[in-house]
């Protein structure tokens, strides 16, 4: 809760904490080492690491943010219907998830960014295109035991609709095992969309985010280990983060994975 | 033997999969913007010589033509050509394959040695110091992103201690290995943190089991107990533990192939998005799709055959 709070804090109040411009460049401070005047040293146009690094945490928090709830929202709905109805609309829902599963997510990820061209929007729809499937598995199996349960029976016999018992009744009920999940989901959206930014086809450079800033620093590993060290510690930190909060939310609610 | 029963049928269930993956790489591939025409002949192409190579490669049919030719060509064992290295795609990435397994298969090998004794020292000293520090090493290690750990070695390893080469790949057996290093160590370890957490729980269930509460009163040590009851019941999960990662296995690849300069089919990918090689993503999405399912056929075989209970 801590560390997430932490990143919070720098990514809202990024303006304000960040000593330099994290894009503004300074010829006459060019990969600089760590020192009082830029703590965590500067890049090969520099650029203050710690500003950037600061900023960064805008446009990775929301990589992960958005990049689960989309597919959350998608998967939880389409699991939700596929397990009530059953039948013929379960039996192709299931194929479905089967021939997207059976690609390697990253892959899958990779060719739908092909198509749409670089950049964080490209991201977020390849992001909900793939990343449902995952959340439709877990909710549908749940809603399969639940809807033979008492109180499902029951709204059932009372005529209420369909739709009303299933997003209103089950729904609620099935969904606790995803919000366990969409933590460690996070941290895979993260690692995903850094790395994505790392090979050149999500965020764009000179904009600040962590991956991008890791390949900006790849050409200088030799001399200038700052600039690669710093940015990704950042992306553990806040990996850590969700998985300390999923490891707690579980606990809470009782879910083993 | 019937409980083997599911090699014959099983692949059966997979031909519904493989269309879907078929149409998904061939849909996929043909939406990319961009006229592979043009990049292949650059801007100052006329528009005659364009149309030439469209028609070459059948890229002026309409779409579900061109999904049938595909089709009918990979029933052939035809892939298409790769528009960037004029070969046939299948020839390209046969070529590339021998880096990628090699790696896959180290990492894979490297990863159980690491994450097996992790793990077993965690189960077996349970919410003491061990397992607490198992436990936050590797849920750390999760967050781990491949390609900065990649970078992080070749610091150490390459840059301060000079060990290891920081990129490419070797002529001979014992110089690819030398290349393969620092790229298996890095998927291994990012491949074990996800082991060691999952691997750890199997554990803890298998010394609670009434196998091993039964050894326990027959008087067997608590060592004995260990290797003869846990770690064997361990060894059906951390299979299908390797079979449901392959596809962060594969990913992991990916990324750190294109680190390395590794030319396997990771980069080959990577490289084909950038130049809009239509069939080469193709073939190598298909692949490495073909490869998930394959895996999790053989984890399903290996299950059986290492526990007499399972069926199928």
């Amino acid at each position: 809760m801590a560390v997430l709070g932490l990143f919070l804090v720098l990514a809202v109040f990024a303006p304000f904490i960040a000593p330099y411009d994290p894009i503004f460049q300074d010829a006459a401070a060019r990969l600089h080492a760590p020192s009082p005047a830029h703590p965590l040293g500067t890049d090969n146009f520099g650029r203050d690491i710690l500003s950037r690094v600061i900023w960064g945490a805008r446009i990775d928090l929301q990589i992960a943010v958005i990049g689960v709830v989309f597919p959350f929202i998608i998967g939880t709905t389409l699991g939700t219907i596929a397990g009530f109805f059953g039948g013929i609309v379960d039996v192709i829902f299931m194929r479905v998830v089967d021939v997207v599963l059976a690609f390697p997510f990253l892959v899958l990820m990779l060719s739908i960014i092909a198509i749409l061209g670089p950049g964080l929007g490209s991201f977020y729809i390849a992001m909900a295109l793939v990343g449902w499937v995952s959340y439709a598995r877990l909710v549908r199996a749940q809603i399969l035991v639940l809807k033979n349960s008492d109180y499902a029976v029951a709204a059932i016999s009372l005529g209420f609709s369909r739709s009303r018992v299933m997003f209103r009744h089950l729904l609620p009920n099935a969904a606790a095992g995803s919000l366990v999940f969409v933590m460690s989901d996070a941290v895979l959206v993260l690692l995903n969309g850094a790395a994505i930014s790392y090979l050149g086809l999500g965020v764009q450079p000179p904009l600040a985010e962590w991956g991008v800033m890791v390949a900006d620093g790849q050409s200088f590993i030799s001399t200038a280990w700052w600039i690669t060290l710093f940015p990704g510690l950042s992306i553990v930190l806040l990996a850590f983060g969700f998985s300390l909060l999923g490891d707690a939310l579980a606990d809470l609610m009782g879910v083993h994975e | 033997m019937h409980r083997y029963r599911f090699v014959l049928y099983r692949p059966l269930q997979f031909l519904p999969v493989l269309l879907g993956i078929s149409i998904i790489t061939f849909v996929l591939v043909r939406l990319i913007p961009g006229d592979p025409a043009r990049v292949l002949l650059g801007s100052r192409a006329t528009p005659a010589a364009i149309a030439n190579i469209r028609a070459q490669y059948g890229l002026d049919e309409p779409l579900w033509v061109q999904y049938f030719y595909f089709i009918g060509n990979l029933g052939q064992g035809e892939m298409g050509k790769s528009i960037l290295y004029k070969i046939d795609v299948l020839r390209l990435i046969a070529t590339r394959l021998e880096p990628t397994l090699a790696l896959v298969l180290s990492s894979v090998a490297q990863s159980i040695l690491i994450a097996v004794p992790l793990a077993a020292l965690a189960a077996r000293h349970r919410t003491r110091l061990p397992d607490h520090a198992v436990r936050i090493v590797s849920t750390l290690g999760i967050g781990f992103p491949p390609f900065w750990l990649a970078l992080m070695l070749i610091i150490l390893f390459s840059v301060r201690l000079g060990i290891f080469p920081v990129s490419g790949y070797g002529g001979s057996l014992t110089d690819k290995l030398y290349h393969l290093a620092l790229p298996s160590l890095t998927v291994a370890l990012s491949l074990s943190a996800v082991l060691t957490r999952s691997l750890r729980a199997a554990m803890v269930q298998a010394l609670e089991s009434d196998v091993a509460t039964a050894a326990r009163a027959r008087g067997m040590p608590e060592s004995i107990v260990f290797w003869r009851h846990v770690l064997p019941n361990s060894l059906v999960p951390t299979v299908n533990l390797l079979a449901v990662n392959i596809g962060w296995l594969i990913g992991g690849t990916v990324v750190v192939e294109s680190v390395f300069a590794l030319p396997g089919l990771g980069q080959l990918l990577v490289r084909a998005i950038f130049s809009r090689d239509y069939m080469v993503v193709q073939g190598v999405a298909m692949v490495f799709a073909c490869a998930t399912v394959l895996v999790n056929f053989l984890a399903d075989i290996i299950t059986v055959a290492l526990d007499p209970r399972v069926k199928l």
